[in-house]
């Protein structure tokens, strides 16, 4: 919902504090996930995290969330798909050139991220979306990584 | 160009690091002269005379010219066509690529086509979305966005993978453009966006039309702040405006054009609004040639092209240098050779 993401974005600390909150007892309950098996825990942790993020981010489940980078204004909804930043056709009302009824994704990012603890993330080239990942849930790939911490970075 | 040693990997610095400029416009810009590359418009036509002449408006005036890829998400003859007709008769050009149309996989492999067919200049885009131009019903790609493009294409060069990881025998030796918007908000964060296309590869800069300098100057100091001027050439963009109309309609219809109430006024009390706005151009020309890191302009004279040269020799940018054009096949690159 449009201006429930308008809202998150503008009290991005929140979300900060609880996901800095949730992150190691979600990575704690790794060997659940596993005993689930992928499919179970899949359909269980995903579809949380779908309902969640989809009321609070509109969030579109690309299953490489970067919300933390982005000043909980996800980049998704963004039309041409930016993960580095704003396009240059903002308009100078700050609303986007293809739905000129929306403001920019990467202003409301902007303004959040220098809310954030962590406000320089913004700042880190993120690498192309990888489609495979899609409908997937961020949340256990996040578990799983960060249960092994001696893995390469970044998959593609 | 084939000769010339590939960068070391991971240097993105265009001014120094490099052993060997790969075309004209880095030679240009590392010898510190002041630039000048314009745009030339695609032919709705599959007939390369038309590509020639629209090249041969511009020919001793400018550094390089830009073959813009589906500007206004309007179709057009590719981008990659234009530059590799344009570069068989000698021309620098610079390729332009937009995120909107193609996905890595067709993206890759026209880079490594361009390189093969002589192109030594790449300007990384987003697109305009789909939804300004003739096809809206268009799908639109986006795979990557204009930052992943560069890193991608940064690969391509100094890793010498595709993307996958998969290794090239030969790397495309290219020289990396990006472009960037200092007009539209959010302001404080543009210079900072410039940073990180830096770091993704970007070595030069082409901006969106600059009509209003305190927000140039502005940019250009945050720049300066960020330790940017040292790293990559930016030129912002100029072009002549037709009259107040066309600047009115630029302004409501064009994604991403600003342009002050103040010169819109300009025009408007004008005799000859054509001619003012060409002086406007001439005077903006002037103008960066001024401001700390300015490294050349990027004239685009949509549907105005043949005052492209006028608005050259009346602004001074180029001092006595004349650049490179066919008929000065015999001694190419002279003047650059004391660089």
């Amino acid at each position: 919902m449009y201006s429930v993401r308008l809202w998150a974005a503008r009290h991005p600390r929140i979300f900060e504090v609880a996901y800095n909150a949730f992150h190691p007892v979600l990575t704690r309950l790794q060997p659940v996930w596993k005993a689930m098996g992928e499919e179970r825990s899949e359909k269980v942790v995903g579809k949380v995290e779908q309902l969640s993020k989809e009321l609070l981010f509109d969030c579109k489940m690309c299953g490489q969330c970067i919300l933390s980078s982005t000043g909980m204004s996800c980049s998704m909804n963004c039309p041409k798909s930016m993960r580095n930043g704003p396009c240059g056709g903002v308009m100078q009302n700050g609303h986007c050139e293809v739905k000129p009824e929306m403001r920019c994704v990467w202003l409301e990012a902007w303004e959040g991220s220098q809310k954030m603890r962590q406000s320089d993330l913004i700042q880190v080239v993120q690498t192309p979306v990888d489609h495979r990942l899609k409908g997937s849930s961020s949340w256990l790939r996040e578990a799983r990584r960060a249960s092994q911490p001696q893995q390469e970075g970044r998959h593609e | 160009m084939s000769s010339a040693t590939p960068p070391t990997p991971g240097t993105h610095d265009g001014s120094a690091a490099l052993p060997e400029a790969r075309g004209r416009l880095e030679q240009v810009l590392r010898a510190g002269n002041f630039a000048i590359t314009t745009e030339i418009a695609p032919p709705d036509s599959a007939n390369p005379q038309d590509v020639y002449d629209r090249a041969a408006v511009f020919q001793g005036f400018v550094d390089s010219m830009n073959a813009t890829d589906g500007s206004g998400a309007n179709c057009h003859m590719s981008s990659s066509a234009m530059c590799a007709l344009l570069s068989r008769r000698g021309y620098e050009t610079v390729m332009q690529i937009s995120c909107r149309d193609r996905n890595r996989i067709a993206i890759q492999g026209d880079v490594l086509g361009a390189s093969a067919l002589g192109i030594n200049n790449i300007l990384c885009l987003t697109g305009d979305g789909v939804q300004a131009g003739d096809h809206p019903q268009a799908k639109p790609v986006f795979d990557l966005d204009s930052m992943s493009l560069l890193e991608t294409i940064t690969g391509l060069r100094d890793k010498h993978q595709f993307l996958s990881g998969r290794p090239l025998s030969q790397g495309p030796n290219v020289f990396l453009g990006a472009a960037e918007n200092p007009f539209v908000p959010p302001f404080n964060l543009r210079a900072m966006r410039l940073a990180k296309k830096v770091a993704a590869g970007a070595q030069f800069i082409q901006t969106q039309y600059c009509f209003d300098l305190p927000r140039l100057r502005n940019f250009m100091h945050q720049c300066r702040d960020l330790g940017l001027l040292e790293k990559c050439f930016i030129l912002p963009g100029v072009g002549p405006l037709a009259s107040a109309r066309a600047a009115r309609w630029m302004r409501q219809n064009v994604p991403g054009v600003h342009i002050p109430d103040a010169i819109i006024e300009r025009l408007d009390g004008a005799h000859d609004q054509k001619a003012e706005g060409r002086n406007i151009c001439i005077e903006m020309i002037q103008a960066l040639q001024e401001v700390e890191g300015v490294s050349g302009v990027h004239i685009m004279a949509h549907r105005q092209e043949s005052s492209v040269p006028a608005i050259v020799q009346a602004s001074g940018a180029l001092s006595d240098r004349t650049p490179w054009a066919p008929e000065m096949e015999t001694e190419p690159l002279a003047s650059t050779a004391t660089a």
